[in-house]
């Protein structure tokens, strides 16, 4: 493997990583939105701030993990995608200050109509932060990001390809959510909140499967190299995507919950790879190859270092962390 | 003003080359920097300071240390969150308003930045431990989880200076026909000039976050609340914020030296000499209108014992400079007379009270002492942001000090105002809601409240109000 794609691979984890931790807090949001009133879901939004909580900000940093490593090994098409994709960025950025600022003050709240204030502005930016993310990825997947920034500060985000990317992004955070928040009721003793929060996980996790498929066809017509490259050399994750997608269904559908969590991981972890295995070897698809795009040299291996430092450093502590979280003395209530 | 002027400016400002987009990204960047480096200044200094009242509370088996460091643990939860999404916001304002900083020189300065990155990771991180972990935790272990925490937060504002420090004095890449290129990025992270600017900016971080937490017992004491958790709450960050106002005159000097050489344009601005003299004066107030200096009081030969470290050294003058390359010259050395005056008014206020404290006398039951100690927090803050905007304003016209001017790296959009107004209203609508939830949590701990159970229904449901999340 070349220094540039060990690099695009070290950033790419932070991608997946994000899209599964991450994933997960956003589409808490998702459950939180439509928990109803705040007498029937109070029991639901108090498991919510109980279960991303403690992780929030340390799943959150996966975003400045990507971010960072893409400005300083990948500049220019850094620049690029963020002068043509200002607008989307910007969005999925209103979302992420409103929805960090708004579930911490949520928790300290003093009155119901602050807790339902800064909570439906929490909810709320759940939910259009990853479908801004995910336009963002279909617009670079579609090569409608040039290296020169000159794209379509419109249609470069609102095309098929980028809309089912930022529907399936919303899908599959709600749907790690729903398996994740139905682990953690169980855990917590809350069964009935269990029971119906199982329910509205499997029919999340249908539809969002149904979508994801069926993007394959505007995507198929939209963005030709992606739609190859998940014809062929993704292949693999897309099934793989597929199967342990219908296991977690199957699993929720059993309650065997604790297994449910590893296989809906296991199906976003492996559909955001496809993305990434299928536009191989392009950083911005049809534009500007990974190896084209990297900087300088030491500032890569420099980069290896630090991301080496961080698996030594860092990954234990959050290890023990979200082992923390989903412990019983945690789960307490 | 005539139309005719009005016209004239108006072709100026449309025949003006610079990008559509310098202005607001100034803009933009400095409310949401100035904006996060307060906030920052916590996530630096505050676990500090938790750590030793919460190592108090245990050692000693004291409650009253003990529910302040859980208190300070809680309000610190809420000023981390704002400061991790305004944290974010400027890691996507580096590429949205700065394209071509980023796209040039993005694998020079980007080091640090990765580091930084890491160290915000372990900060995160063990800040969801400590805070979720009262009560669950031994608690010798669960003290500990601070100090990870407390170093990240200094390793990780070391990485930001470092990349301050190189926009500076760029070092790490050579330019060959206007290509960057033979780049050391280590070089940019270790540069020799990050430690001094780091150490400028952590001392101000714990004057900040020292003399603003000690102000809210100060506060409380005015309004006769004179037990025990107001005393140790107002004497542990005042001797944070003491120590570091006693060092910060010396170390802000260190700093300087040497400016004549690195910039000797914002040396000139920050003395508002116009031209070469020796020894210079130090001017005191005053303005540059027309190029001639108005109204500023002249203390003979200390403007080079200041600068120069020496008596008779002379200071450069701005004539010395090309006029394209001069700095905002009137806003520099106002935010650096700010900076400077308000430090040295610290520095001399704590001194006093240590002094008359030694004497024998409590200066915390004077009133007017108090109301002083209410006001330093935002004193301090105003003396760094007067020194970020010195420093800042004082680079121009650079981005990066005699490489790239800010101009070139500024993007060429339209409606980035609209940008700026949204900013507006969000970071407004950010610090009412931090400032709303902040004060209601001290009203309900002042009303008796421990836990603060969280408000999802007309009723708390029963079973999650004793919870110490």
């Amino acid at each position: 493997m070349s220094l540039e794609v060990a690099v695009a691979a070290a950033l790419f984890v932070g991608v997946i990583a994000y899209a599964v931790l991450g994933g997960a807090d956003f589409g808490s949001g998702f459950f939180d939105l439509t928990a109803g009133s705040s007498r029937r879901g109070a029991e639901l939004r108090t498991l919510v701030d109980h279960s991303i909580g403690p992780v929030w900000e340390a799943n959150h940093v996966w975003l400045i993990y990507v971010l960072v490593i893409w400005w300083t090994a990948f500049p220019e098409s850094f620049a690029a995608a963020m002068t043509t994709l200002v607008l989307p960025l910007l969005l999925a950025l209103l979302g992420i200050v409103l929805r960090g600022a708004s579930f911490a003050f949520r928790k300290f709240s003093e009155t119901l109509e602050q807790a339902r204030l800064f909570g439906v502005v929490f909810a709320a930016s759940s939910i259009i932060t990853p479908f801004f993310f995910g336009t963002i990825a279909g617009a670079i997947a579609s090569g409608r990001v040039p290296l020169d920034g000159s794209g379509d500060r419109w249609s470069s985000w609102l095309n098929p390809t980028s809309l089912f990317g930022g529907v399936i992004a919303v899908g599959t955070c709600a749907f790690l959510a729903g398996t994740f928040l139905v682990a953690d009721a169980r855990r917590g003793g809350h069964d009935r909140l269990a029971e119906e929060l199982r329910t509205r996980a499997l029919v999340v996790g249908a539809v969002t499967g149904a979508v994801v498929f069926a993007a394959l066809w505007p995507i198929h017509e939209d963005a030709s190299t992606l739609s190859d490259g998940l014809a062929g050399r993704a292949a693999p994750l897309v099934v793989a995507s597929a199967l342990a997608g219908a296991a977690t269904l199957g699993l929720l559908w059993t309650r065997r919950y604790d297994v449910a969590r590893l296989t809906a991981v296991a199906a976003v972890a492996a559909v955001v790879s496809g993305w990434g295995v299928g536009q191989y070897p392009w950083l911005l698809v049809d534009e500007v190859t990974i190896h084209d795009a990297a900087g300088a040299t030491a500032t890569l291996q420099g980069l290896l270092v630090a991301v080496g430092l961080a698996a030594v450093v860092v990954v234990p502590p959050l290890v023990y962390l979200l082992r923390l979280t989903q412990s019983e003395e945690w789960s307490r209530h | 003003m005539t139309p005719d002027v009005v016209a004239d400016v108006l072709a100026q400002l449309a025949a003006s080359t610079e990008p559509e987009g310098l202005m607001p990204a100034r803009q933009q960047m400095a409310l949401s920097l100035g904006w996060h480096i307060v906030i920052a200044c916590f996530g630096v200094a505050f676990p500090a300071m938790i750590f030793v009242m919460h190592l108090r509370g245990i050692r000693r088996d004291d409650p009253v240390a003990l529910g302040l460091a859980q208190r300070w643990a809680k309000a610190s939860a809420v000023l981390f969150a704002i400061g991790a999404v305004s944290g974010t916001v400027l890691s996507f304002e580096m590429g949205v308003l700065w394209p071509g900083l980023m796209g040039k020189y993005g694998d020079v300065l980007g080091l640090p930045f990765a580091f930084e990155g890491l160290a915000f990771f372990l900060e995160a991180i063990f800040l969801g431990i400590y805070l979720y972990g009262w009560g669950r935790m031994p608690p010798k272990r669960h003290v500990l989880m601070v100090l990870p925490m407390a170093a990240m937060g200094i390793f990780g504002a070391y990485c930001v200076l470092a990349v301050n420090a190189w926009m500076n004095v760029p070092t790490g890449f050579r330019l060959v026909d206007g290509e960057v290129t033979d780049v050391q990025p280590w070089q940019v992270l270790f540069n020799q000039h990050a430690l001094l600017q780091f150490a400028h900016m952590w001392l101000a971080a714990y004057m900040v976050t020292g003399f603003a937490v000690a102000g809210v017992y100060a506060v409380g004491m005015l309004r006769g609340r004179r037990d025990e958790h107001h005393r140790i709450g107002f004497l542990v960050p005042f001797v944070f914020a003491s120590v570091a106002a006693v060092c910060q005159p010396f170390m802000g000097h260190v700093l300087g030296l040497g400016l004549d050489e690195r910039q000797p344009s914002k040396l000139a601005a920050f003395e508002l000499a116009l031209e070469e003299e020796s020894p210079a004066p130090l001017r005191l107030g005053g303005v540059l209108v027309d190029g001639e200096v108005r109204g500023a009081i002249d203390i003979p030969a200390i403007g080079s014992l200041i600068a120069m470290n020496s008596f008779d050294d002379p200071v450069p003058g701005l004539d010395a400079i090309p006029e394209e390359d001069r700095p905002p010259v009137n806003i520099a050395h106002w935010a650096f007379q700010t900076m400077v005056g308000i430090g040295t008014l610290l520095m001399v206020a704590v001194l006093w009270f240590w002094y008359q404290r030694r004497r024998g006398r409590d200066l915390l039951e004077k009133r007017w002492f108090l109301r002083g100690a209410a006001v330093a927090g935002p004193l301090a803050a105003v003396a760094m942001e007067a020194g970020w905007i010195a420093t800042e304003v004082g680079r121009q016209p650079w981005i990066v000090y005699g490489v790239m001017r800010t101009e070139d790296a500024a993007g060429s959009y339209s409606g980035l105002w609209w940008l700026l107004g949204a900013t507006v209203v969000v970071y407004t609508a950010m610090t009412w809601g931090a400032v709303v939830v902040l004060r209601s949590m001290a009203r309900r701990w002042r009303a008796g409240a421990v836990d603060l159970p969280s408000p999802y229904a007309p009723e708390v449901v029963a079973g999650t109000s004793g919870d110490e999340r």
